[in-house]
């Protein structure tokens, strides 16, 4: 018998219409699925782990010097301390690792770059006495010069902080300069510079200054290690990246003769990362650790002051900026020129020098456009990735003076933006193309929420109010070939497990990942578990950073999704002979167009298979599963102009405006509103957006109003704490948020979403100073703008 | 080093147990008694993320001894979870995504919690200042004092 004959033909679509968008689950701000544990605090943090009572702790010995060469390490009292298992030195491992270069130390050898910087550790059997024996631990040091400015570190008497960076391996994509302390130097060239200057009929130069900061995630980082008889190391890390930190473990390690299979990294839940717990930082200490006592876990926990001064912190830049702009309000000529406060380690922060180099132009088209982004060593140290990653830093400075070079010469800087702001197609600076946006959307919706036109009065007489829209952009910064995979698992009872690697730091990927694969599959979230990976079980995902994974591993679960589909309209092509194209999934079963009775249950099948008229049965368990990577994309590119790559895979852009009251005499600012439209491309989950955008602002006018790291002259950082690094409390709060959510969709987005999770802290600097600016005529050209810095300004105004 | 013996109500159970006179209520807690609801985020009384409700006090636990704990009725999150207002609070914080990582949340919930079995009908200062000693690095705050002001009216 012919199977074809047997197949309904297609008639007239019998399924039923749903919301406009024919989206059901996508779109809809359904609750969060990791709610319920973790607001009855039963969610698990990585130090909330147990492990018995042979869990032995760490503690560590850190250099008091910011460049110092290490003479004699002495052990001996340490060891002989009762409770000590064990005491680590450089001397047990000597290789070199890093995310992008390989310039970092798992404990510093021969010479110490930062103060803080590991030493030695003690291994104990309680945290106590682990820092007793640190403290018995004895270092001689002979103190180097030290060089802690990022401009400085470019003289020709600068001291080398890593005199051997011609040695070191890095991405093809980075240009150190041996025998120099530059790391990197990110080079665009493109269109005309001299000539774009000499149609400009206004040129203004000025410098910008952007110091470091901290994440200030709420959970320390901690990692747990355990290195047992069949040679395996497994991690417990709270971490954004927990494959990448399999596999920088592994080749780091590779001497003891671990493989990649050997190792395994467990992330549960984390409590805040915002980009400082990407990468590797304090966790190749415990998996060093473990290592050196096999057989036990061991576990090290950062306190708050090694938070500050031992992880990742936010780069510092310099920014000098020379503007060309025509009567006609067009930017004829931008020459950018960062340099950058990376630290004693790059190995991460270099790239956000790289992805700040590649985008310093902002969301706006520049066709005569020079950057010169330049990655420096100092002995503080090390940064790396941050929320925005460089965008928030360029963006101060080009954004405040955009506005400055617009009132200069009489136009709106609102129209200026409108008449600059980069269209679909545009040419970006390294010479691809610009995605479908709708940054002029959000400018126009935030001018009109905040009524930018209008000049309003303080009903005080001692305060003024001013007004600022200003606009931002940002790509994800990974490699080319960064890439996400998922699988989905059915259950007898239809419902359905994913398993994802990227990483729930908050933001909500478990939800959002559900309510695609729910989309695809006719489920409702609640029928769907996605958990925290354990990197055995779970798929690779490159890590949870560049706000890329609603989109890298989203693509990911809807192919997954996608695919277990296409399983079950096999399935039941070849038992219930309809056509695969006849068939649609809904209310949890399949159903056929041209047979409207026809309703399979899922439970019915998808894991016990349907019975043939035979009694035999067919299909077995239905899974799926999915690979993201983006294809088009690559780092290759002339090293001296940044022309030939594709190196960004789509740019998220919005606009942000702010009404701002200033106290003319003692400069406290007060935000009355503050209004943001981010183009998302599509908000799988609204309310989840709007949280980004409100926590994101509040994160972003904190850098601007009130934190910022202090160092003495020796690299000690003076305030590694809350109590003399502020952060935001509720007190601390905008009086109003208007978030607004712009929807043009990224063609290859899941249901044409992109991410939104960075962008929404990077406006916030040039906002502040504009409407500073707009208020009381005084520019801050240094972040923060704090209120100490508006009232002299505005004292020093009134003398001139 | 001399022990001492410590005897307090836990969520509603007597415990009793020895500890040094060093020892942090906060490490107790987690270290010997396996409540993990209180987290350790800054170790100095800054940030509230280690808050428990000390006779229907807030205090931070990392900044008290153990043995200050003798004789008092410790309630952690884990024994909040059966009150009215922290049941009241919890269905507004998730409907109002009122947490992002969660980090925070125990303690916040916890000073919310003292605040309405006080005061049934705070002002939004009232919300605002009873959570001033919890760091939120996620949420903004918005959700969370909004999540508050709508248990208090049971809306």
């Amino acid at each position: 018998m012919d199977l074809q004959k047997l197949i309904a033909k297609p008639k007239k679509s019998a399924r039923p219409k749903t919301g406009g968008d024919g989206l059901e689950v996508v779109g809809k701000s359904v609750q969060r699925i990791d709610g319920w544990e973790k607001i009855k605090g039963a969610a698990q943090y990585t130090d909330d782990l147990q492990f018995g009572p042979g869990l032995l702790y760490a503690a560590l010995v850190e250099s008091p010097h910011a460049h110092a060469r290490i003479k004699s390490v002495d052990i001996s009292a340490a060891e002989k301390l009762g409770g000590v298992v064990k005491v680590v030195t450089g001397r047990n491992f000597t290789q070199k690792f890093g995310l992008y270069m390989n310039d970092r130390y798992v404990f510093a050898t021969d010479i110490v770059r930062f103060v803080g910087e590991q030493v030695a550790a003690v291994v104990a059997t309680d945290p106590k006495i682990a820092l007793r024996g640190a403290a018995l631990v004895k270092v001689v040091y002979e103190e180097l010069p030290a060089v802690m400015d990022a401009v400085k570190a470019l003289e020709k008497d600068s001291p080398l902080v890593h005199p051997n960076l011609g040695s070191y391996t890095h991405v093809p994509w980075f240009f150190p300069k041996p025998g120099t302390n530059i790391a990197h130097w990110r080079k665009i060239r493109k269109g005309d510079l001299a000539k774009g200057f000499k149609d400009a009929d206004l040129v203004l130069e000025d410098t910008y200054i952007v110091p470091r900061y901290a994440h200030c995630a709420i959970e320390p980082h901690s990692a747990i290690g355990l290195y047992d008889a069949s040679g395996r190391l497994t991690m417990w890390t709270s971490s954004q990246s927990p494959f990448t930190q399999r596999h920088v473990f592994a080749e780091t390690l590779k001497s003891f003769g671990l493989s990649h299979k050997d190792v395994r990294v467990i992330s549960t839940y984390i409590g805040g990362g915002f980009g400082g717990k990407a990468g590797v930082t304090m966790e190749i200490l415990a998996a060093a650790l473990a290592i050196a006592v096999p057989g036990r876990p061991v576990k090290l926990l950062w306190n708050r002051a090694q938070e500050f001064y031992n992880t990742y912190q936010r780069l510092g830049c310099t920014a000098k900026i020379k503007m060309g702009v025509s009567k006609a309000g067009k930017i004829t000529a931008l020459d950018f020129k960062l340099h950058w406060d990376a630290g004693a380690y790059v190995e991460y922060g270099a790239n956000v020098v790289n992805a700040a180099g590649l985008s310093a132009s902002g969301p706006y088209r520049v066709d005569n456009l020079s950057v010169d982004s330049m990655c420096t060593y100092t002995n503080l140290p090390p940064c790396g990735a941050y929320r925005g990653f460089g965008y928030s830093e360029f963006l101060f400075g080009l954004e405040s003076h955009i506005t400055r070079m617009a009132t200069e010469l009489g136009i709106d800087p609102v129209e200026f933006r409108k008449k600059n702001a980069i269209k679909e197609g545009d040419t970006l600076p390294y010479g691809a193309h610009m995605n479908p946006n709708g940054i002029r959307e959000a400018i126009e919706k935030v001018e009109k929420e905040i009524n930018w036109g209008v000049k309003e009065k303080s009903k005080d007489p001692n305060k003024a109010i001013g007004k600022a829209v200003v606009c931002f952009w940002k790509s994800p910064a990974m490699p080319p070939n960064a890439s996400s995979s998922a699988f989905l698992k059915f259950n007898e009872d239809g419902s359905v497990n994913i398993l994802v690697s990227g990483m729930e730091i908050g933001q909500g990927l478990l939800t959002v990942m559900a309510q695609i694969a729910g989309e695809v599959l006719a489920l409702p979230v609640s029928k769907i578990r996605v958990e925290t990976p354990d990197t055995d079980r779970n798929p690779y995902e490159w890590q949870t950073v560049g706000s890329h994974v609603t989109w890298g591993c989203g693509n990911a679960v809807k192919r997954a999704a996608l695919e277990a589909r296409e399983r079950i309209f096999d399935l039941v092509q070849r038992v219930h002979c309809l056509d695969k194209s006849t068939l649609y999934l809904q209310d949890e079963c399949v159903k056929c167009r041209t047979k409207p009775d026809f309703a399979l249950p899922f439970r019915d099948f998808v894991i016990n298979g349907i019975q043939a008229e035979d009694h035999t049965f067919k299909g077995g368990p239905i899974m799926g599963s999915g690979v993201f990577m983006p294809e088009f994309a690559s780092a290759i590119s002339n090293p001296e102009t940044g022309q030939g790559g594709h190196p960004n895979v789509h740019y998220t852009t919005g606009s942000a405006g702010i009404i701002l009251e200033v106290d003319r005499e003692t400069g406290k600012m007060k935000i009355k509103k503050v209004a943001l439209a981010v183009d998302c491309g599509k908000a799988i989950n609204p309310d989840l957006v709007k949280g980004q955008i409100v926590g994101g602002l509040l994160q972003g006018f904190a850098t601007v109003l009130y934190e910022d790291m202090r160092y003495d002259a020796k690299g000690r950082l003076l305030n590694p704490n809350f109590s003399d690094y502020k952060i935001p409390t509720s007190m601390d709060m905008p009086e109003q948020v208007v978030p607004i959510i712009i929807e043009v969709a990224q063609p290859d987005g899941p249901y044409g979403a992109r991410g939104v999770g960075e962008h929404t802290m990077i406006p916030c600097a040039p906002l502040v100073a504009n409407a500073v600016a707009d208020a009381l005529g005084v520019r801050i050209k240094s972040m923060p703008v704090t209120k100490e810095k508006v009232a002299l300004a505005v004292k020093a105004a009134g003398k001139k | 080093m001399k022990m001492h013996r410590i005897t307090f109500g836990l969520n509603g159970e007597k415990v009793s147990l020895e500890v040094e006179p060093s020892d942090v209520l906060l490490d107790v807690l987690r270290g010997k008694l396996g409540i993990k609801s209180p987290k350790v985020g800054c170790d100095r009384g800054d940030c509230g993320t280690c808050t428990v409700l000390m006779n229907g006090k807030t205090i931070r636990s990392c900044l008290a001894l153990a043995v200050e704990a003798d004789g008092t009725e410790i309630v952690t999150l884990e024994g909040a979870n059966t009150r009215k207002w922290t049941q009241k609070l919890q269905k507004k914080f998730h409907e109002k995504n009122a947490f992002q990582c969660g980090f925070c949340a125990p303690g916040v919930i916890l000073s919310a919690t003292e605040l309405l079995e006080k005061n049934a009908k705070p002002s939004m200062h009232d919300i605002k200042e009873a959570i001033a000693g919890n760091l939120c690095r996620c949420t903004g705050y918005e959700p969370i004092v909004e999540a508050i002001d709508e248990a208090a009216k049971g809306k």
